[in-house]
């Protein structure tokens, strides 16, 4: 969605807040369905943990805060969404909670809420959790397999506070070929594996719950690019640069760096770039600037992805280019028109 | 400092520093140390008594030599006392523990500048004679250690499920590796600011009506 | 308060000078009788942390002599190290027989610097054992070189035989890549924890590329060493 500073007459087009974000919340249901489809029960209870602590953490702050119940915008459940679709589906319900409490609280809450967040509140409860509990964030549980609508992942279910059950042995009985509990950037980073295309198109790659399939991010990503409700310079930028940054390092040296097609089909890098890079209260405004931060986070992801010691660095790119964003709006203002340069 | 014209008593000015004047939760001095050594709440309370020792002897002595002091050169002075003692109190960890001595490294020199310390100096001890001098320097210690500590059990707490090295919820406990990492520090201080903010808009708002 | 200054009047520089001399004097006499008194439990204190250390990488070890080597040649230790000698503890049995050596590498990690105490055996040319003395590594994922099996299997038998001109390693330790470990003088590195793994073998190298030219053409000094 974009908005440009224009003077009168100012035609209202009918959209709210809420009903942007009630469109938003439909492009991820898909998703979320398709997440449900892979792994199962784990990931219902992941979607729904996550969710309703996010609401209950709104809920908390606005009661504390003394001001309106600010459930009905939406934007709450959309953090709630967003967050469990970035973690693994074998991540422990309480640590989920956990995500969902400090992406509202440390996100948004103590900002003073919707519009006012200078990070996307997803991002930072992922960000918590990643600090907080580095090894069950990296823990995958293999998509498809044949117990996942019958039993939940053994993690799910730890007691709150207490470290996550073991999961090897659900994954052995789980019989899916060629599992290694690694997604495919980590495996290229340590092994330098080449997964194939067709197993990251179609969500059979160890992976966070909602970025197994590229295909499907990006139909729905499509839906809110085609309502409107959505800035396509932001996606477009992201991975416009990502690509040509991964092209360029394959140029130099094939051997070094993965094939182009593991760094756009991979990790978070279509959810990011389509879902929270474009979040409306934490990206800039002006046209100039919007290209900027697009390339900015593509640039950073391969980046991190390449030469930090995280295998996946959409995350923390985002959350860079968030806090850019204010400082590339001031100095890129489009110049009004009539107005003498000066 | 208060510019009452009716002189604080001795317990006013003891307890100053606890509570009403807190350095970490109301003034917001010192933290440097206050987000670096809290990991553990052994050895907060390391820093704190270390802090408390230096505050008490410094400003002891400071007020005893402080119609001697000429005022150009009294911060001068001030330091060098300051540093001797960080230097005594440096000597003693090492000589009663080296594991604190590591676990504090270079915070335990550094309390040299430690802005209470120097802001008690200037503020307090320069004007008082010695014995409130050395009681409201030990309050402002006390309240400094209670604050380390405050940060320094709820980060062993919730980073390594323990308190004072005793194993509070199992060995099973999941422990929050953040907490025992800088950004812990900052949001376990956060947290508590917020804490204290509460408190007080809360006590203003009932004296109010 | 108590003394309000009424009269800002200039003070004498003598004056000034004279109290500046009377509080360094006090607080001098202070720190030195301060290091005086607490210097023996220091160096007792210090001499634990040490043998405790030693001990548990050489178990036998029974007394534990401070060694400096530099190119002049290696004499008991007194104080700290000189710039361009190398410190390093020789263990000896109770019957006066040398055991191992031990001497620490140091080297910068993620978070902090990694110090490792290392056992070398001059008999296999090879350490045998590390343990990590400080660091400040993330838990749960930097502190996997201390719990991690494989990992600290690679120093059952490190190999860091001289070459033959007894100046260098033959072979310099090295970190590898997780699982691409080939020769005896690889340090098989954790996945996922690379760098704190790499900071461990290169601490171990620096500190035996020092060392070793140093130390090896006197050990037959340090096997008589006990009895002196």
């Amino acid at each position: 969605m974009s908005i440009e500073l224009r003077t009168a007459p100012h035609l209202h087009v009918g959209r709210d807040v809420p009903t942007i974000m009630r469109h938003v919340v439909y492009a991820l249901l898909p998703i979320c369905a398709f997440s449900i489809w892979q792994y199962g029960l784990s990931a219902i209870a992941l979607i729904v943990t996550v969710t309703l602590s996010c609401l209950a953490a709104e809920r908390i702050a606005n009661r504390l805060s003394g001001t309106v119940n600010t459930l009905s915008d939406w934007s709450a459940t959309i953090t709630g969404l967003l967050l469990a679709l970035t973690l693994p589906p074998a991540f422990p319900l309480w640590m989920g909670a956990v995500a969902g409490f400090s992406a509202v609280w440390l996100g948004k809450s103590l900002f003073g809420g919707l519009g006012h967040n200078p990070f996307n509140p997803a991002l930072v409860g992922r960000a918590f959790v990643q600090a907080a509990f580095p090894t069950a964030i990296t823990t995958w549980a293999p998509a498809f397999a044949a117990q996942r609508f019958t039993e939940f992942i053994p993690s799910t279910l730890t007691l709150p506070f207490m470290v996550p059950n073991d999961i090897s042995a659900w994954v052995a009985a789980a019989t899916v070929d060629g599992f290694t509990g690694a997604t495919p950037l980590a495996r290229w980073k340590f092994e330098h594996f080449v997964y194939p295309v067709e197993d990251m198109i179609t969500g059979a790659a160890g992976a966070s719950s909602g970025e197994t399939s590229a295909l499907l991010l990006l139909l729905c990503g499509l839906y809110l690019i085609v309502r409107k409700f959505m800035d396509w310079r932001i996606p477009v930028a992201v991975i416009g640069s990502a690509m040509v940054m991964a092209w360029a390092f394959q140029l130099y040296d094939a051997e070094a760096f993965p094939p182009m097609h593991l760094a756009l089909l991979s990790g978070g890098l279509m959810l990011g770039a389509l879902f929270m890079a474009t979040d409306m209260a934490t990206s800039p405004v002006t046209p100039k600037a919007i290209w900027i931060y697009g390339a900015l986070i593509g640039v950073l992801t391969i980046i991190i992805r390449y030469f930090g010691g995280l295998t996946e660095g959409v995350m923390y790119a985002i959350l860079i280019g968030n806090a850019a964003a204010p400082l590339l709006d001031k100095y890129l203002q489009p110049k009004v028109f009539g107005a003498k340069p000066k | 400092m208060t510019t009452n014209t009716k002189q604080p008593t001795n317990m006013e000015q003891f307890l100053e520093g606890i509570w009403k004047q807190n350095p970490v939760f109301v003034m917001v001095l010192g933290m440097c140390p206050t987000l670096a050594v809290t990991v553990s709440a052994f050895n907060a309370l390391g820093m704190g008594v270390a802090t408390t020792f230096v505050l008490v002897f410094s400003c002891a002595l400071i007020s005893l030599l402080r119609k001697q002091i000429p005022k150009e050169v009294r911060i001068a002075t001030y330091i060098v006392i300051i540093a001797t003692f960080v230097t005594l109190v440096d000597y003693i960890i090492q000589a009663v523990s080296l594991a604190l001595y590591d676990a504090l490294g270079a915070f335990i020199q550094l309390i040299v500048v430690n802005c209470i310390i120097l802001g008690r100096a200037e503020a307090h001890a320069a004007k008082n004679p010695p014995l409130s001098a050395s009681l409201n320097a030990l309050g402002m210690g006390i309240g400094f250690t209670i604050g380390l500590l405050a940060l320094g059990s709820v980060r062993e707490i919730l980073g390594a499920g323990k308190l004072f090295d005793i194993s509070l919820f199992g060995a099973n406990f999941q422990p929050w590796v953040v907490m025992v990492l800088p950004p812990g520090g900052f949001f376990v201080l956060g947290g508590w600011l917020l804490f204290f903010a509460w408190l007080a808009k809360r006590k203003e708002a009932r004296h109010g009506k | 308060m108590s003394t309000p200054d009424t009269t800002p009047e200039i003070t004498s520089s003598g004056r000034m000078i004279r109290t500046l001399a009377l509080v360094t004097t006090v607080c001098g006499a202070l720190i030195v009788a301060a290091w005086q008194l607490s210097l023996p439990a220091i160096e007792a204190n210090k001499k634990l942390v040490l043998e405790r250390g030693v001990k548990s990488l050489i178990p036998n070890a029974s007394d534990i002599v401070e060694y400096d080597a530099d190119s002049s040649g290696i004499r008991r230790a007194h104080g700290d190290p000189a710039a361009n000698a190398v410190r390093f503890y020789a263990a000896y049995d109770n019957k006066g027989q040398l055991q191992a050596i031990a001497a620490e590498g140091a080297a910068r990690g993620y978070a902090d610097v990694v110090r490792v105490l290392y056992g070398y055996r001059p008999s296999c040319e090879c350490i045998f054992g590390i343990k990590v003395v400080q660091m400040r590594e993330t838990p749960g994922i930097g502190d996997k070189v201390i719990t991690d099996a494989n990992f600290v299997a690679n120093f059952n038998e490190l190999d860091v035989r001289l070459s033959d001109d007894m100046k260098t390693l033959a072979n310099a330790v090295r970190t590898v890549k997780h699982g691409s470990k080939r020769y005896g003088w690889d340090i098989d590195a954790i996945a996922g924890a690379t760098i704190t793994s790499k900071a461990v073998g290169r601490g171990i190298n620096d500190s035996v590329q020092k060392l070793l030219p140093l130390l090896v053409p006197h050990l037959k000094e340090l096997e008589q060493g006990a009895a002196q």
